[in-house]
Formats: C-alpha cells, sequence, structure tokens
C-alpha cells in the first residue's frame, strides 16, 4: 500500500511501506531478448529465456511454496518445498532451479506434490525446537508459513531422532544472534554473505545430517571475518539469525520507509516500528541506491537517537566559563537574536555567519543558506563539504560543466574496467563496495591508486589487477602520467573527442600532457609508482570497453585536490568514458548529504544550483521571492571565518549539525577562533565539540525526528520520514524558521514539502521535484525538470549540459608540506567501517566494540627504527601540534607513511593536520601531514588540556540540568 | 596378464594390457599397438569425424547412468578457430572417484595400463576442442596417481601431451587432480565444484557441463572406463566395436562380483553376459551351503533383483526392463543366511553419511531412514514404521531431489521392501533380528569390500 504523500495528512503520509514489490519472486530477475511462453496451472506466462518456473509462477500471483530460494539469491535447490510437476520431465523438479522453456507445462499442486511438500515439512519438523509461541520470530518465520502453507498435522518421524535442538546459541555479535538449534541449513545466510555483501565470512561445515553453518572457521561470529553487515540476518527464514532487538523487544506494528542518515551512499531502509520505538532497521528492497543491502551503521547503529546523551533542552550562558542554563525555546531564541544583531551593530553586517551540515536534510540546509543572506543580510556560510568535496564540485564543474558525480551507484554493474583512486569504499562505502566487489566477481579488472593496501587490494574472491602505490601527495603526478601514457600510445577516444569536446582546450592539454615530463619513467621518482605498472594500468583503463573513474577523499584533500579531480575527468574525456552505463566519473561522496548540501547553495559565492551570486538575473529571482535584496559579493569561507574571528573581525557564528571543532584540521587554530567569538549557535543532539565553545545550545532533531529528504553521492533525492516526534519539541528546520522570525525575518512553512516547493521553483535542475512525485518514483536523480521530469540516471550522454567538455591544464605541483629530518614520516588519514566521521552517533552505539580507539598504524620498518610495538604510546608531531595514540605495527602501510583514523575526539588527530588546503577551494589537505612519531609515557600537552577542559564543560551540562530539577 | 594375443586384444580390448605390478611404458604400449587410435583421430580425422565414429559405436557411458557418449559430446559447443565468441577454454574431465563400495574397476584401468587411459583423453579432448583435462582421482589411490602421473610425463616428453602434439597444431594439458575423498565427489557438478575449489555440491542441471561446466566452460565429465574404449573404438572403428557384443549395448563391460561366491573378482566380459554366467559362469557360483537371496546387479545403490532374474542380460535396458540399474556393473550378492535388513541399513548408512547435506530430503530423510532400519533391526520396530520407510523412499525417488545421491541410496531399500517384505515383518513381529547368529552390519560392509578387493580375471 502506497500512500500518497498530502501535507494535511500528514501523519498518514508518513506510514509508507511498500508491500508493493516488496513480495519475493524466488529467484532474481534475469534480462533476455528472447522470450519464452509456457503455461502453469492454466494460465500462459511470458517471460525472458532463463527466468526460473518458480519466478515465472510468482509473476502471474502463483505461489509456489519455498524456503531456500529468495529474489536477492541465486537459487540453489536445497529445500525442495517449491517441486512441480512439469510434463515430460521425471520426478518432481525445483522450480527454483528450472529454467522456464517455451511450451513447458507446469503443474504446481496436485496430491503427489502436496504429499511430497508436507514431507519435507515434516523431515524439518522433526528436528526443530516447538516453541512457536515463545520464539522470537513468531509471525514473522518462513518456516513456521510454509508449515502452514503445506497443512502440516503430524510428524511420523517423531522427535526422538537424531537432532540439533541442543546446538548453542553464538550471541558475540552486538546486534544479532544465531541460535543454531533453529537452523534448517538453507544456506541462505551463506550465499548472501557471499552474493550480496561479498564478505564470505560463512561457510557450511560437515556434511550429510551433520551440516551446520559456521562463521569462518568455527569461530564465533565476532571472531570471523563477519562485517555485520545484517545481509544474513536478513535473508534467513527462522529465528536462526535475529536481530536482538527483536528478541528483545517483539516484533513491529508498522514500517516506515526512510533514508539512512549516515555515508554517502544514501541506503533506503525500512524502519521497522512499534507505536514510536524503532524496533530494527532493515535495508530496502526497493532502495534504488541500496537494492536492499546495507552496511552496519545504517543496519544496526541508530541506537544513538534516543541515547541519554541527547539534550533536549535549549541553552544558553554568557560565557564558555560559566555553567549551561536550560531555558525556553523562545528565551534561548530572544536570547541568540540579541546578540547577533548587537554583534552586527557593534562589528558591521559581516561580523556574523553560519556553518550548514551535510547531515542535515537538503530543506534545512536550504533554509540556513536562506536565513544568512536574507536575515543575516550577508553571504557568510558556508558546509562542511569544504573540508571534503568540494574540490569535486570545483573541478567536475570546470571540466563536466556540472558539479557532480555522472552515474547510478548500479551503473558499475556494467563497468569492465574499474579505477578507484584515493577511496576505500570496504570501510567508508560499504554498500556499494559490495556492488563493486560483485561486478569483480563477475570479471571486471580493477586498478587501485592508493598509498596503502586497502581491504580491496586483496579480499576474498576479488583481487585488485593492479595496485599503485603512490606516496601521498601525489595524485596529480599519477594522473598525468596516466594521460601521458594514452596520449603518447594514441589511446584517444577521437571520435569522443571530436564530437563531445572542446577543441582548442582539447589542443592546449594534449601538447601539455604529452611533455615527456608527464612521462610514468619520469615521474616514478616523485610518486614512487613503477612506471611498467602505470603503463599497463593506463592502457588497461583506455582499452575498456568500459571503464569507471571512483574517487574519494583521497582526491581531494590535497593541496592540488582541485587538480586531480580535473585530471580524471581529463582521462574520462580522453577515453570516451562518459556518458553512458558503466562508465563515468564518480565521487564517494564522505556523509549522507554532501551532495544536498552543495546543491543547496551553502557557499559563499553560490546560490542553490550553483549559480554564483554576482549573477544579477539569478540574484533576482531570489530577491523576489525572499522579498529581501542580496549582497552580490561572496561571503567569508570557513577557513576565512577563522581567521577573521581571530583577528577580530568575525564574531558571531551559527552553527548546525556540524562539529567543527574536532573535524576541521589544525584543531588549535579552531579552537583560537572559536574562544575569540562573541557568540557562537550550536544546534545539535549532543554536546559535541563545538558546543563546549558555545553560547546558545539549540536542541536538534535526528534523522528519525523529522521530515525532509538526503541527495547522495548519485545525485538521488529520498525522502526522511518521520519516525517519532522530535525529543526537543522541534524539527531541525522549525528552528531555522523560529529563529529566523525572532531576527525579524519571517518564513512561512507548514512542512518541508513546501521548502523543496520553493527549492523547485528557483532551481532549474529541482524544477520536477516534488514530495508528491517523490512518494512515487522513491527516488528522484537530479536534474529532474522539463526535459527530464523522471530524473536523470546517468549524466552527460548528449553534451555537457549545454556545452563542450572541457580538457583541463593540470601541472603538478608539490605540497609544501614536505619531510625533512625533523618530520620524516607522511601522515595521512581515513575512516573505519564502524564509525562514522567525528564518531558523535556511532562511539554511542554498540559499534564502539570494533573500534573504540583511534591507532597510530606503522609499517614494521618505520615501527623498528623507533622501538614501537603494537599497542605502545606513541607521540606524533607535525608542524601544527603533537597528540599521542596507540600504535597498530601494520604491513598495510608502506614505509615512510603511517595512518590514523579521526573518530574519537581525545586523539586530536587534527591537532596534527595542518592549515594547508586547494588552491581553488580551500579543502584542507588531510591526507598529507609531516610528521614525526616517537615512544611516549604520556598524553601530549593538548590532549591533557583537552581532558581538562572537556570535563569542565561536562560539568556545565550536568548543573544545567540540576538548574532545571531545582527550579520545578 | 598381459595376454597380447591377437584373439584377446580383440575380445577385451580394455584389459588384456593389463598388468598391474608393472604397467607398460609409452614405449611398450606403443609397441603393442598403443597411440595408434590417437595418431589417427589427430592425423586423419576432424573433431567432427571422431564424434561420428563414437555416436556410431553405441558407446554408452560406464560410469553409472549408462547415457550414450556421442549424445554427450555433440552437446558440447564448436567453434571455428578465429571466432571471437569462442571460450577461452573448453575441459575434459575424467571422473576417476569410484568411491563406490566395493567398485574397483577403474583403478586396475589407471593401475595396470595408464596409457590406455592418457591416449583416450586425447583423443576424446580432441573431439570436443579441450585444451585442458584432468583426472579427478580418488584420494585413496595413491598408486594410481602414480602411475598416472609417470604416464602423462612419459606422454609429455613424447609430445603426445603438450604443444603442437605429434606435428599437429592441436594442443593439450593433462592433469591429475586427487580428491578430498567424499562420495558425492563422484556426481559429474559436485566433482566440478571440487575441481573449482569449492565445496562438493552438486550443481543444478540446466545449464548441464557441456555447456557451462568448470569455471562456467563447456566441460565434459566421462567415466575411465568410458574413455578407454575410445582408442580401440577409433583404431578398429564403430562396427567392430558393436560386434563385441551383437545382441546388446555394444562393446565389452569390466563386471564385478562380490559378496559370499566362491571367487570374487573383475571380468571383462561382452556388454550384455546374463547373471547367471557371471555369477555361475565366472564367479564359482555362492559360497559353500549358502543359497542365493537376492542381488544387486549393478552396486550399492542399485535395486534388488531376485534368483528368478538370473538369465537377464546384464546390459543397461535389460537390467533396467527387470526393474534395476546396471549401474557400475559390480553384482553384490545376498545369501539366505544373510539379513536383508541389516544388509539394507548398512548400505543406508553409508549414503547418509555420503550425503552432501544440501537438499532436505536426504540431508533429513537419509539418517531417518537409518534411524527406522536400526529401530527394526534392533526389534523395536513397529507397523507403521514400513510405511514411514516406503514414503521415504517415495520422497527420496528419482527426481525428487537436488541429485542421484538419494535415490541410489534408497533403491535398495526400496527393493528390499518389495521383495523382502516377510524378513521386515519377522523382525517387527518377533522383536529381534530373526537370522540370529548373523553378521552385523559393519561385518558385512568389510566383507563386501573385500571380496572385491581387485582380483582381476582376465
Ligand atoms: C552420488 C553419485 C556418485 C557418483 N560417483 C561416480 C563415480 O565415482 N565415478 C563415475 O564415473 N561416475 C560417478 N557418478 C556418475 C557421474 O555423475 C557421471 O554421470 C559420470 O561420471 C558420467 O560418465 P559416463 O557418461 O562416462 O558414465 C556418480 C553419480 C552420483 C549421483
Ligand atoms: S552480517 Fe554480513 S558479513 Fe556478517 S556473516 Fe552476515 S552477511 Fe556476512
Ligand atoms: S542460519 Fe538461517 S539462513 Fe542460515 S542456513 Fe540456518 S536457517 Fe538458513
Ligand atoms: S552508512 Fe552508508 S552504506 Fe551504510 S547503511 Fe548508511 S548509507 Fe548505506
Ligand atoms: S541428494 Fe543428497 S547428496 Fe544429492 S544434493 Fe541432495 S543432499 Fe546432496
Ligand atoms: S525454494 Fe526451490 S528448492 Fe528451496
Amino acid at each position: 500500500m502506497i500512500n500518497y504523500f498530502d501535507p494535511k495528512t500528514q501523519l498518514n503520509s508518513n506510514t509508507i511501506t511498500s508491500d508493493l514489490n516488496t513480495r519475493d519472486l524466488g529467484t532474481p530477475e534475469i534480462f533476455s531478448d528472447t522470450q519464452v511462453t509456457l503455461d502453469i496451472d492454466g494460465v500462459s506466462v511470458t517471460v525472458a529465456e532463463g527466468t526460473s518456473v518458480l519466478r515465472a509462477a510468482a509473476l502471474v500471483d502463483i505461489n509456489i511454496p519455498k524456503l531456500c530460494a529468495s529474489d536477492n539469491l541465486e537459487a540453489f535447490g536445497s529445500c525442495r518445498l517449491c517441486t512441480v510437476s512439469i510434463e515430460g520431465m521425471r520426478g518432481m523438479p525445483a522450480s527454483c532451479t528450472t529454467p522456464v522453456r517455451e511450451g513447458m507445462k507446469v503443474q504446481t499442486q496436485n496430491a503427489e506434490l502436496a504429499k511430497l511438500r508436507r514431507n519435507v515439512m515434516e523431515l524439518y519438523i522433526s528436528d526443530h525446537p516447538l516453541d512457536c509461541l515463545t520464539c522470537p520470530a513468531n509471525g514473522d518465520c518462513e518456516l513456521q508459513d510454509m508449515a502452514g502453507v503445506v497443512g502440516l498435522r503430524d510428524v511420523r518421524y517423531g522427535f526422538e531422532g537424531e537432532n540439533h535442538l541442543d546446538a548453542p546459541t553464538d550471541s558475540s555479535n552486538p546486534y544479532f544472534s544465531f541460535d543454531a538449534s533453529k537452523c534448517i541449513v538453507c544456506s541462505r545466510c551463506v550465499r548472501a554473505c557471499e552474493e550480496v555483501q561479498g564478505t564470505f565470512a560463512l561457510t557450511v561445515d560437515g556434511r550429510g545430517f551433520d551440516s551446520k553453518i559456521s562463521a569462518g572457521q568455527n569461530n564465533d561470529f565476532i571472531d570471523s571475518d563477519c562485517v555485520s553487515c545484517g545481509a544474513c540476518v536478513q535473508a534467513c527464514p527462522t529465528a536462526t539469525l535475529m536481530e536482538k532487538s527483536v528478541i528483545e523487544q517483539g516484533l513491529p506494528d508498522h514500517s516506515i520507509i526512510t533514508t539512512c542518515a549516515y555515508c554517502g551512499v544514501g541506503c533506503s531502509f525500512r524502519a521497522d516500528m512499534q507505536g514510536e520505538k524503532v524496533i530494527r532497521m532493515v535495508p530496502d528492497k526497493n532502495g534504488q541506491a541500496n537494492q536492499g543491502h546495507s552496511c552496519v551503521k545504517g543496519r544496526f547503529a541508530f541506537g544513538y537517537a534516543t541515547h541519554k546523551d541527547r539534550i533536549t533542552s535549549p541553552m544558553i550562558r554568557e560565557s564558555i566559563d560559566d555553567p549551561w542554563q536550560e531555558v525556553s525555546w523562545q528565551e534561548a531564541l530572544d536570547f541568540a537574536a540579541n546578540k547577533l544583531r548587537s554583534i552586527q551593530k557593534n562589528h558591521g553586517r559581516n561580523s556574523i555567519g553560519a556553518i550548514t551540515s551535510s547531515r542535515c536534510t537538503n530543506e534545512e540546509t536550504y533554509l540556513v543558506q536562506k536565513l544568512v543572506r536574507a536575515a543575516f543580510n550577508n553571504n557568510n556560510v558556508d558546509t562542511c563539504a569544504r573540508v571534503c568535496h568540494s574540490p569535486t564540485g570545483y573541478g567536475l564543474k570546470a571540466t563536466l560543466n556540472e558539479s557532480a558525480g555522472t552515474q547510478t551507484f548500479a551503473s558499475v554493474l556494467e563497468a569492465d574496467v574499474i579505477l578507484v583512486i584515493g577511496a576505500n569504499p570496504t570501510d567508508a562505502h560499504p554498500v556499494f563496495a559490495s556492488l563493486l566487489k560483485r561486478r569483480l566477481r563477475q570479471g571486471a579488472k580493477l586498478i587501485i591508486v592508493d598509498p596503502r593496501n586497502i581491504d580491496l587490494v586483496d579480499s576474498p574472491h576479488t583481487k585488485a589487477d593492479y595496485h599503485l602505490k603512490l606516496r601521498p601527495g601525489t595524485n596529480v603526478a599519477v594522473l598525468n602520467a596516466m594521460a601521458n601514457v594514452i596520449v603518447s600510445e594514441n589511446l584517444l577516444d577521437q571520435n569522443f573527442i571530436e564530437s563531445r569536446c572542446d577543441d582548442a582546450a582539447f589542443q592546449q592539454w594534449k601538447t601539455h600532457i604529452e611533455d615527456p615530463r608527464h612521462s610514468p619513467e619520469n615521474t616514478a621518482e616523485i610518486t614512487g609508482v613503477d612506471a611498467t605498472q602505470l603503463r599497463a594500468s593506463a592502457r588497461l583503463y583506455a582499452k575498456a570497453n568500459n571503464g569507471a573513474i571512483y574517487y574519494g577523499l583521497g582526491v581531494t584533500e590535497h593541496s592540488q585536490g582541485s587538480s586531480s579531480v580535473m585530471g580524471i575527468a581529463n582521462l574520462a574525456l580522453a577515453t570516451g568514458n562518459i556518458g553512458r552505463e558503466g562508465v563515468g566519473v564518480n565521487p564517494l561522496r564522505g556523509q549522507n548529504n554532501v551532495q544536498g548540501a552543495c546543491d543547496m547553495g551553502s557557499f559563499p559565492h553560490e546560490l542553490p544550483g550553483y549559480r554564483h551570486i554576482s549573477d544579477q538575473v539569478t540574484r533576482h529571482l531570489f530577491e523576489k521571492e525572499w522579498n529581501v535584496e542580496l549582497d552580490h559579493e561572496p561571503g567569508l569561507r570557513i577557513p576565512n571565518m577563522f581567521e577573521s574571528a581571530i583577528h577580530g573581525h568575525f564574531k558571531g557564528l551559527y552553527c548546525q549539525g556540524e562539529d567543527i571543532a574536532q573535524s576541521d584540521p589544525n584543531t588549535q587554530h579552531v579552537q583560537q577562533a572559536l574562544t575569540s567569538m562573541e557568540c557562537i549557535i550550536v544546534q545539535d543532539i549532543f554536546l559535541n565539540e563545538t558546543a563546549k565553545y558555545a553560547h546558545v545550545f539549540l536542541p536538534g532533531s535526528s534523522f528519525m525526528e523529522k521530515n525532509g529528504t538526503f541527495t547522495n553521492a548519485e545525485r538521488r533525492i529520498s525522502r526522511v520520514r518521520k519516525l517519532m516526534q522530535p525529543l526537543a519539541g522541534k524539527e531541525d528546520w522549525q528552528v531555522t524558521v523560529a529563529l529566523a522570525k525572532t531576527l525579524g525575518y519571517e518564513m512561512d512553512y507548514q512542512h518541508p514539502s513546501e521548502i523543496m516547493d520553493e527549492i523547485a521553483r528557483l532551481t532549474p535542475t529541482f524544477h520536477g521535484v516534488s514530495y508528491e512525485k517523490l512518494d512515487q518514483l522513491g527516488s528522484i536523480q537530479w536534474p529532474c525538470n522539463e526535459q527530464s521530469p523522471e530524473g536523470t540516471p546517468i549524466m552527460h550522454t548528449h553534451d555537457f549540459v549545454g556545452n563542450l567538455g572541457k580538457f583541463a591544464l593540470t601541472e603538478y605541483i608539490a605540497t609544501p608540506e614536505k619531510v625533512n629530518k625533523r618530520f620524516p614520516l607522511l601522515l595521512t588519514t581515513g575512516r573505519i567501517l564502524s564509525q562514522y566521521n567525528v564518531g558523535a552517533q556511532t562511539r554511542r552505539t554498540d559499534n564502539q566494540i570494533w573500534h573504540d580507539e583511534d591507532k597510530l598504524e606503522i609499517h614494521p620498518n618505520d615501527a623498528e627504527d623507533r622501538g614501537i610495538k603494537t599497542g605502545d604510546w606513541v607521540g606524533i608531531a607535525s608542524r601544527a601540534g603533537t597528540t599521542a595514540l596507540r600504535a597498530l605495527v601494520s604491513e598495510r602501510m608502506q614505509p615512510g607513511v603511517v595512518y590514523t583514523t579521526f573518530h574519537h575526539p581525545l586523539s586530536g588527530a587534527n591537532v596534527v593536520t595542518t592549515n594547508n588546503s586547494d588552491w581553488a577551494t580551500n579543502c584542507p589537505e588531510y591526507k598529507v601531514t609531516a610528521v614525526q612519531a616517537s615512544l611516549v609515557t604520556e598524553p601530549s600537552q593538548w590532549q591533557a588540556d583537552y581532558r581538562r577542559f572537556s570535563d569542565r564543560q561536562h560539568k556545565f551540562l550536568s548543573e544545567a540540568s540540576s538548574t532545571r530539577d531545582n527550579t520545578k | 596378464m598381459t595376454n597380447s594375443t591377437s584373439q584377446s586384444s580383440m575380445l577385451q580390448p580394455l584389459t588384456h594390457l593389463v598388468n598391474l605390478s608393472q604397467p607398460l611404458s609409452l614405449k611398450e604400449y606403443i609397441r603393442e599397438g598403443g597411440y595408434q587410435g590417437a595418431k589417427k583421430a589427430l592425423r586423419e580425422l576432424q573433431p567432427a569425424e571422431v564424434l561420428a565414429i563414437i555416436s556410431d559405436s553405441n558407446l554408452k557411458g560406464r560410469g553409472g547412468a549408462g547415457f550414450p557418449t556421442g549424445m554427450k559430446w555433440s552437446c558440447v559447443p564448436m567453434f571455428e578457430a578465429d571466432d571471437v565468441n569462442a571460450p577461452e577454454h573448453k575441459y575434459l574431465v575424467c571422473n576417476a572417484d569410484e568411491m563406490e563400495p566395493g567398485t574397483f574397476k577403474d583403478r586396475m584401468l589407471m593401475e595396470g595400463v595408464p596409457h590406455q587411459l592418457v591416449e583416450a583423453m586425447i583423443i576424446s579432448a580432441y573431439t570436443i576442442g579441450a585444451d585442458k583435462a584432468y583426472i579427478f582421482l580418488r584420494g585413496e589411490y595413491h598408486l594410481s596417481a602414480k602411475r598416472l602421473q609417470q604416464a602423462i610425463d612419459e606422454a609429455y616428453s613424447e609430445n603426445w601431451l603438450g604443444k603442437n602434439i605429434q606435428g599437429t597444431n592441436y594442443q593439450l594439458d593433462l592433469y591429475v587432480h586427487t580428491s578430498a575423498g567424499r562420495y558425492i565427489c563422484g556426481e559429474e557438478t559436485a566433482l566440478i565444484n571440487a575441481l573449482e575449489g569449492k565445496r562438493a555440491i552438486p550443481r543444478a542441471k540446466p545449464p548441464f557441463p557441456q555447456v557451462s561446466g568448470l569455471f562456467g566452460k563447456p566441460t565434459v565429465v566421462n567415466n575411465v572406463e568410458t574413455f578407454c574404449n575410445i582408442p580401440h573404438i577409433i583404431k578398429n572403428g564403430a562396427d567392430w566395436f558393436k560386434q563385441l557384443s551383437p545382441k546388446s549395448d555394444a562393446g565389452t563391460k569390466i563386471y564385478a562380483a562380490c559378496g559370499r561366491v566362491k571367487t570374487p573378482g573383475l571380468w571383462e566380459l561382452p556388454m550384455g553376459v546374463t547373471i547367471r554366467e557371471l555369477l555361475y559362469g565366472h564367479a564359482g557360483g555362492m559360497a559353500d551351503g549358502l543359497k542365493l537371496k537376492g542381488l544387486l546387479p549393478g552396486g550399492a545403490s542399485t535395486d534388488f533383483l531376485l534368483p528368478e532374474h538370473l538369465d537377464t542380460p546384464m546390459d543397461f535396458d535389460s537390467i533396467a526392463k527387470a526393474g534395476s540399474r546396471l549401474g557400475t556393473g559390480g553384482l553384490i550378492v545376498l545369501d539366505d543366511q544373510n539379513c536383508p535388513v541389516g544388509m539394507v541399513l548398512n548400505l543406508i548408512r553409508f549414503f547418509a553419511q555420503e550425503s552432501c547435506g544440501w537438499c532436505t530430503p536426504c540431508r533429513d530423510g537419509t539418517p531417518w531412514a537409518v534411524e527406522i532400519l536400526t529401530r527394526i533391526e534392533n526389534g523395536q520396530g513397529q507397523a507403521r514404521d514400513l510405511d514411514d520407510l516406503a514414503n521415504l523412499c517415495d520422497f527420496m525417488w528419482l527426481g525428487k531431489t537436488h541429485c542421484a545421491l538419494a535415490p541410489g541410496a534408497v533403491e535398495p531399500l526400496k527393493s528390499a521392501l518389495k521383495y523382502f517384505h516377510d524378513d521386515f515383518e519377522q523382525h517387527i513381529d518377533k522383536g529381534c533380528c530373526p537370522y540370529s547368529g548373523s553378521h552385523s552390519p559393519s561385518e558385512i560392509a568389510s566383507n563386501v569390500a573385500q571380496a572385491c578387493g581387485g582380483h582381476a580375471h582376465g
């Protein structure tokens, strides 16, 4: 049942369950040009050749019993419940493994079949606990359903035979348990782990009656290779693999479709609810980004939303040395508005600004930039995308004329050669990584450009064909060398270049890049990449039928981030790998709504839709709609805000859903900026690091508590739906509306859908977007307008948004951040699967058991030189600062390069990172910092200071609640 | 046994060169007429012509199912040399898993005349256009492995394997792969999975291996004995082969007899000798003091026949008509002092153990059959047990399970229920096994194995 969106019956619109299309058709869809017609129970069915009889029947609503089949897994014919009679065929073949044939006559029901199916059930039940009524899967168990369907009344074999009823339960995973006594050995879990997730953690151990499911070599789940994606849990037809939350709380009573608020894959989820309580999150089979798959974060790590650390009351204070004071919403807003206005009065219109968040919805982000432009009357708005993917926006706009990735995720299933640069998808974009691995298992070739041995280099059943293990900071040199090979060996796609690209730019680029200084041989010294390997990789990519590039923050977070992005676009243009399925240039976005935050005009120089603020026509459009006059001068970027604050000019900041104190580079510099301001307003769900420097705290709402949309890395706009009332009483967009109003600027919205309507009115690429259409289509990839009313899965199929593709010159310039005697190692940073970004959410879930501290990964040689062993405390000093972490000696590193994550504030990874940044966009150079590592006995001075400061702030927080308790 | 008179070479083509103590070297084998078939095929015949001869010869697979070999091969897609759609590889696999209790015919052929199999595989691979071939060998067959490898090495050094074989542009590599030792590995698609390094589980068919087999490429799997016929057919012609058994399926067959007979062993005889001739003419009849009660004509996974079937010719169709299967041609007798319930229990216990566990009827059904039979054998059976057993047989019958192991497992049981119903009832009525002092099931098992301990009678 689909309920279409209607703002007046808001609650109804929330209960979108998608019974439709969630039926399990038994075996995967097959695509073929040949159609086959057969007869099933007298009904004539026409399906693609290769389709199973089971699926063909399901398509005409003939539901053959089944247990081991599921339409996201290859059929294997193990349970034998789906047997049918087929004219001319011996016995009773399993319909899931029998492909259709022209003219086939199939009977799905007769007395013989019924007998056989009942016998199978008897065999199952003779070895199954009979505790259905107290079983957590009661009501959600396919074994139970099938017992009903086949009419099981009796178990002739009795229950005294050999059995598995005493098999132990494995509860080692924090989120699900494995109750072996209920296992029917259907192998769905094994196949899900292989085919859907691609981890191969599970096997069937033993044979015959002793066959059992085992994680790795008879490990507990937690000690196996399992990455806790949940695919097996979802695949399991019984209560064997079951979410602990369901075991503890029971089955849901209704479900709502929403979108994951973690990474840029943007998985669609079915939130299974009891009243307002989320019981479990199950990846939505109809989700177009994730196609029914998920990772541990979205699937299980949602408990933070109701964590006791949530702050639910607005708070204010005069100074960060004062305790917090809980106040009403209006008091807090008045306090904030007064401060902001008085700062502007004393220090000028440009002395305040705001930072939008890539984790908030499009609508919220849009409102914050509107607030800045319309109510602050300046353009001082920037977003955290500044620190991750701003070079993507810049570089792709300059070459492909649009600031976005070109493909759908599913497009990778058509790619023949896949080039992964500076990305670690198995950790950072796990669901996409699973798709990618599936394609690799089908035979696609893989080239990895990364300083580290990331998991993709060598994982079960997939291996990189080439791993170009470059020195951090030399991406541009490597990309140029690849281009040099493509030009000098004449691997160019001349046709494509002539018809689709700007000739002058191409000629210029060609002359530039064919110069021998870019050749693999001449750059090997700089990049550390073997020239033969590089040549072979370039040839492989250039000659591929379909070559696709995926890249991540390892490309953008450099002093030459924008150049690298353009270098990547050059490669795709030069080889014609753009504008169709299986190719393209694909940024893997870090956070859930990076794309959206950029689209929504969160940049100081751009209005929504990437239109420059100096463009009069656009500005007038907004002025008319917003009823104000807009400043035509671009405002301050985040680093400029900090600079300006330190110099005493920038005094007030509204920071929504972002933790700049932890996530921005050179922490001490950021701290200095924050302490220089007079009014910092933080809107967040927790007292994050930035909030410790704030004067006003406005409690935010998690993605479960509001309506809105997120836009993922594929430009896919998906609905976020409200699952429960906001704990603090307001959805985030309502807070911004209220703040605007208090500042004297009216914003009139009853529902986020109306904000989207306004965005659609004002932004050509969004003209066709509405909540109603989102409900109908599930999701929409922009551009969505008159030309493409249902959105645009693949970009640039005919032209580059009305233009020619532009090759860009990309000269390699070494980063100023150089190793020397004092700082002989290069530090690069990244993330891991179980934690997300600054960790504010995931650290408040059981994901902690996988990663409860950040460690310094260091190559055995470097470790030995310094007498460092795994587990030792190691001081890391850079030109910016010093911190200390425990060491992990690891062959994944190359000598001379060390690595850490930044998920825990006390680690102070960003105390060490510097102010260097991308020349075009100021995106910080997180990926390259010259450091020294040495054994230490205690935390760094910064860490000691941090601990003291943080403890004090927490005390201020607890005093706030006690003031409230006292006044009550 | 190396009796190379022209007569025995014509009448017992498969075994006349068998020498179990010291097999023929390549040179010796060639001197005895070996590799002439291969030379003829590679030098004078197109693959399609070889295929036509094999099809015409009416050779049927000796691995158990009796599927016509020519027909099997003709399903392999063939390509011109420069066809872009041609697969990277095609594979030929020899099924030498031979795990069936009491069957040793393939071992005799591999240990006794390894070059015959090598030559056979060269011709066969040439015919289907395979460039890689594997011999999938039962794990315990160490001597076979050694001798085959020796023969292969010799063949490589004399250019019968490798590149440009004998000056042609045909190329073939041949490998010996030793099995991990599971009965199910003998099932051809499980064998393919095992060769790929995966769990040995049968695959769903279609797709058939000829189209998508090893690593997804066209693959033909044949039994050792099937292959060994090929060189002789090519050398002597299809008509000669058919003449070997004019009234039957063509060619010879290596038959075995075991259980308590006077002289258990293996014999290469014209296809279609009668059971009587095998049992009384060659195996010397029943051991002293014992009477024939029943027999499994084709090994442990075939249906019982009775003394009244003694004049049935042992070929695929005739045995099928009598209600059983020729299987591997290994006759197992049941005498009148042997408990049929115990024997069946013993056999099905073997199959329950060897079930791969993939499909429910077999994984959960065979243990129940063991459970119930044990109960009956121990005198604790109930009347309804016989119905339950019959049901189990029905539900594990041909075409109802994922592979043919389960149907094979219940064939002896199902026929025993039919022919020896009284014995079952007596167990239940008397509350004990009426064959007092008779043999425990495990004893019978080892009897069966020993009795067939590889005596070849030329
Ligand atoms: C459970 C099972 C075990 C089998 N074991 C063997 C075996 O050990 N050797 C063999 O040649 N065929 C065996 N087969 C038959 C093979 O699947 C296949 O039919 C045979 O190798 C084909 O060869 P052929 O056409 O030359 O007879 C077995 C079949 C089943 C179902
Ligand atoms: S949770 Fe995912 S990775 Fe772990 S065993 Fe299940 S399917 Fe495999
Ligand atoms: S754990 Fe579940 S999915 Fe896996 S084999 Fe057992 S019943 Fe099937
Ligand atoms: S974190 Fe990313 S991959 Fe994981 S469930 Fe959420 S959107 Fe999907
Ligand atoms: S019949 Fe037995 S051996 Fe064959 S697939 Fe099924 S369980 Fe495995
Ligand atoms: S659903 Fe077909 S055998 Fe299980």
